[in-house]
């Protein structure tokens, strides 16, 4: 008998701090596999967020610098062009990259930043107890919206995937889920399109990761799971919405 | 014969910044300072640097965090109001210990304030302007000359001592042209830069990080920090002092204001007042035993700052128990730089 | 011929694996594990497949795959 499924090398053999059922894990292994497969992990520099993804060099076996909150994509900005032959990747959830650090990721993906952003998108604050995020859906019930989510004055969650592949800077965007093992081997699938953008040097590759918080949502693993499926990808479509070498 | 230049200071932090070996700039415009990315934009991609005109000076100074924790020399500057908003990157940068140069040509406040010549930033630059109780090298050029050097020094003593370092100016030293001498890139024992990120290779993982969650890990970090700002004010000090071994009253003043001090204690000797000028150089560290020593001998300091009273307290904090120490200051704003005879009528009165 | 291991106590009993097989092989222990939680386990290991749909799906890679 052989080994035929096995943790990736650049993932570290060490227990999480991730909560049951949350999908953190998953895309960390998809993000690992992704580097194994271009054999880049040695030359890699990830830059850990603000959120319960600050672990990053916990987990990764690779080279870390740690963000303040939302800065990641400058701070891998300030990365990549000091040291343009490393493969640089940030790893954010949505009150980092789509509240506090939208300019960051807009102007670094504008720039056309040859580095890979992998956005995980869970409707939620997690590692702060589950507040409202940008990407709260209308009528979710959060610890900072108890009434639910009010369109008319907290707005409408917003899309970054397809807002991001509306600029010219940006190569790849995508959005994928982990909820299933259909979509799990599409998202790798897309990892892997999108690390090889980078690896090719032709520009900034997004990837929105939906992702469930059972936690902060007040549900099981399993109930967490399905809403991810059907509530969340209702309104974040899966997809790719920018390929450019397709283009 | 020495080549001589005739520049504005701005500028001479500019190419100090290039002698320095800095090849990445992340800035945002911002008067008065706005001579510095202008230069750079256009020599480092002469010199296959990175010039990047950032969406903010947020973003800007986290770009400096990570070209910094590459181990590149790097660098970014603002004005008092921008430079308020790269607090926040400062702060990660001196939890991390990466070095990287901010300039700030500081300007009058508070809020959108005028872009006069300021002092105000004092307590901001020397305090620790962010949260979490650190410090960085915070050194005040008064010439042109200095606006070179100590922006080559300000390279050295971020990647000695492994922390941000400021050149805190203003516009009367940042757009006034001197003569400059361009120095060369003083030699300096540097240490290896073996904690900085490359890609791990066949090698340890390097992580560079201000977090720290383990039992008594944040505060064996801080102490080590508070060590490295003990360090900093054994070795590093530097001052000026003129006229003071004989002086009744001592001046003291910083950057822009020591220059007109300096010409109004020129007329006060003339009038045979026995007057001299202490001059930080460093703000921080703040020359404290300079201050002990020569108010073991003058009882009299007149503090003059273009703001209501900031480094007055590390003066006081710093004199003989038996010196009086008075203050004459000028908030700042249009038409408040003092001239020299304003400064000679309160040395007159304080003598 | 194919069997799966579950590393007990990594195992955060989530039950996500449970609904990644085919051939519902898999469901939640009654014991605890040293984090308090009910790890998963196998039912008729014999019946494995080895497709590793349970390994894919598992976020805290606490399942090996061989076939």
């Amino acid at each position: 008998m052989q080994q035929v499924f096995k943790r990736p090398i650049s993932l570290k053999d060490v227990q999480t701090h991730f909560c049951p059922g949350c999908h953190h894990g998953t895309i960390h292994r998809l993000v690992a596999e992704a580097l194994d497969e271009f054999g880049v992990q040695g030359r890699t520099i990830g830059v850990a967020s603000v959120g319960c993804s600050v672990f990053l060099y916990g987990y990764f076996d690779i080279d870390v610098v740690e963000a303040p909150h939302g800065r990641a994509s400058a701070v891998a900005t300030g990365v990549k062009r000091a040291r343009p032959d490393n493969f640089v990747f940030t790893y954010q959830g949505d009150g980092d990259l789509a509240a506090i650090g939208t300019a960051e990721i807009i102007h670094a993906a504008n720039r056309g930043e040859d580095i890979t952003v992998i956005f995980v998108n869970n409707t939620t604050y997690g590692m702060t107890g589950g507040q409202m995020a940008p990407t709260t859906l209308v009528g979710q019930k959060t610890s900072t919206s108890p009434y639910g989510r009010n369109q008319h004055k907290d707005g409408a969650p917003i899309r970054m995937a397809e807002l991001l592949a509306q600029l010219e800077g940006v190569a790849f965007s995508a959005r994928v889920a982990v909820n299933n093992p259909k979509n799990i081997i599409d998202a790798k699938r897309q990892f892997k399109k999108a690390f090889r953008y980078q690896v090719e040097g032709k520009g900034f590759s997004f990837i929105e990761a939906l992702s469930a918080c059972p936690t902060n949502w007040g549900m099981n693993a399993i109930a967490a799971n399905e809403r991810v499926g059907s509530e969340m990808a209702d309104y974040f479509k899966l997809g790719v919405f920018k390929n450019t070498d397709n283009m | 014969m020495t080549k001589r230049l005739f520049v504005k200071g701005n500028e001479a932090v500019a190419m100090a910044a290039i002698e320095a070996g800095c090849r990445y700039y992340f800035g945002y415009p911002i008067t008065p300072q706005s001579d510095i990315p202008e230069y750079l934009s256009r020599e480092l991609p002469r010199l296959n640097g990175e010039f990047i005109q950032a969406e903010s000076e947020i973003a800007s100074i986290n770009m400096l965090l990570g070209a910094s924790a590459t181990g590149v020399r790097a660098m970014t500057s603002s004005s008092s109001p921008g430079i308020s908003l790269k607090q926040e990157g400062i702060s990660y940068m001196a939890g991390s210990e990466l070095p990287g140069v901010i300039v700030n040509i500081s300007r009058s406040g508070p809020g959108l304030g005028g872009i006069d010549a300021s002092q105000s930033d004092y307590f901001q630059a020397v305090k620790g302007g962010g949260h979490g109780g650190y410090h960085i090298v915070v050194l005040a050029p008064s010439s042109v000359q200095e606006m070179y050097d100590l922006t080559m020094l300000a390279f050295d003593l971020a990647d000695i001592y492994r922390m941000p370092a400021m050149v805190l100016a203003d516009s009367v030293v940042g757009q006034m042209k001197e003569p400059l001498v361009p120095n060369k890139r003083p030699a300096a024992d540097l240490p290896d830069k073996d904690w900085a990120v490359r890609g791990k290779g066949d090698g340890e993982q390097r992580v560079v990080k201000s977090l720290f969650l383990g039992d008594g890990e944040l505060e064996a970090h801080n102490w080590k920090l508070y060590r490295k700002y003990q360090e900093l004010k054994a070795r590093e000090c530097r001052w000026e002092a003129c006229q003071t071994d004989d002086a009744d009253l001592l001046v003291a003043a910083f950057g822009s204001t020591a220059r007109i001090a300096k010409t109004a204690i020129m007329m006060a000797r003339e009038e045979g007042l026995k007057v001299g000028l202490l001059r930080p150089i460093t703000l921080f560290p703040f020359p404290e035993r300079a201050f002990l020593e020569a108010t073991e001998r003058t009882k009299k300091v007149l503090v003059v700052e273009l703001n209501t009273g900031q480094m007055v307290e590390d003066v006081r904090l710093s004199v003989a128990r038996d010196a009086e120490v008075a203050f004459y200051g000028r908030p700042p704003g249009a038409g408040s730089l003092p001239t020299p005879e304003e400064l000679l009528e309160q040395i007159r009165q304080h003598y | 011929m194919a069997k799966i291991v579950i590393d007990e106590i990594r195992c955060k009993g989530c039950g996500l694996c449970t609904l990644a097989c085919h051939g519902k092989l898999l469901s939640l222990s009654e014991k605890i594990n040293i984090q308090g939680y009910t790890p998963a386990a196998i039912t008729f290991p014999e019946k494995c497949t080895g497709c590793a749909l349970c390994a894919e799906m598992c976020p805290d890679v606490a399942i090996t795959v061989f076939k």
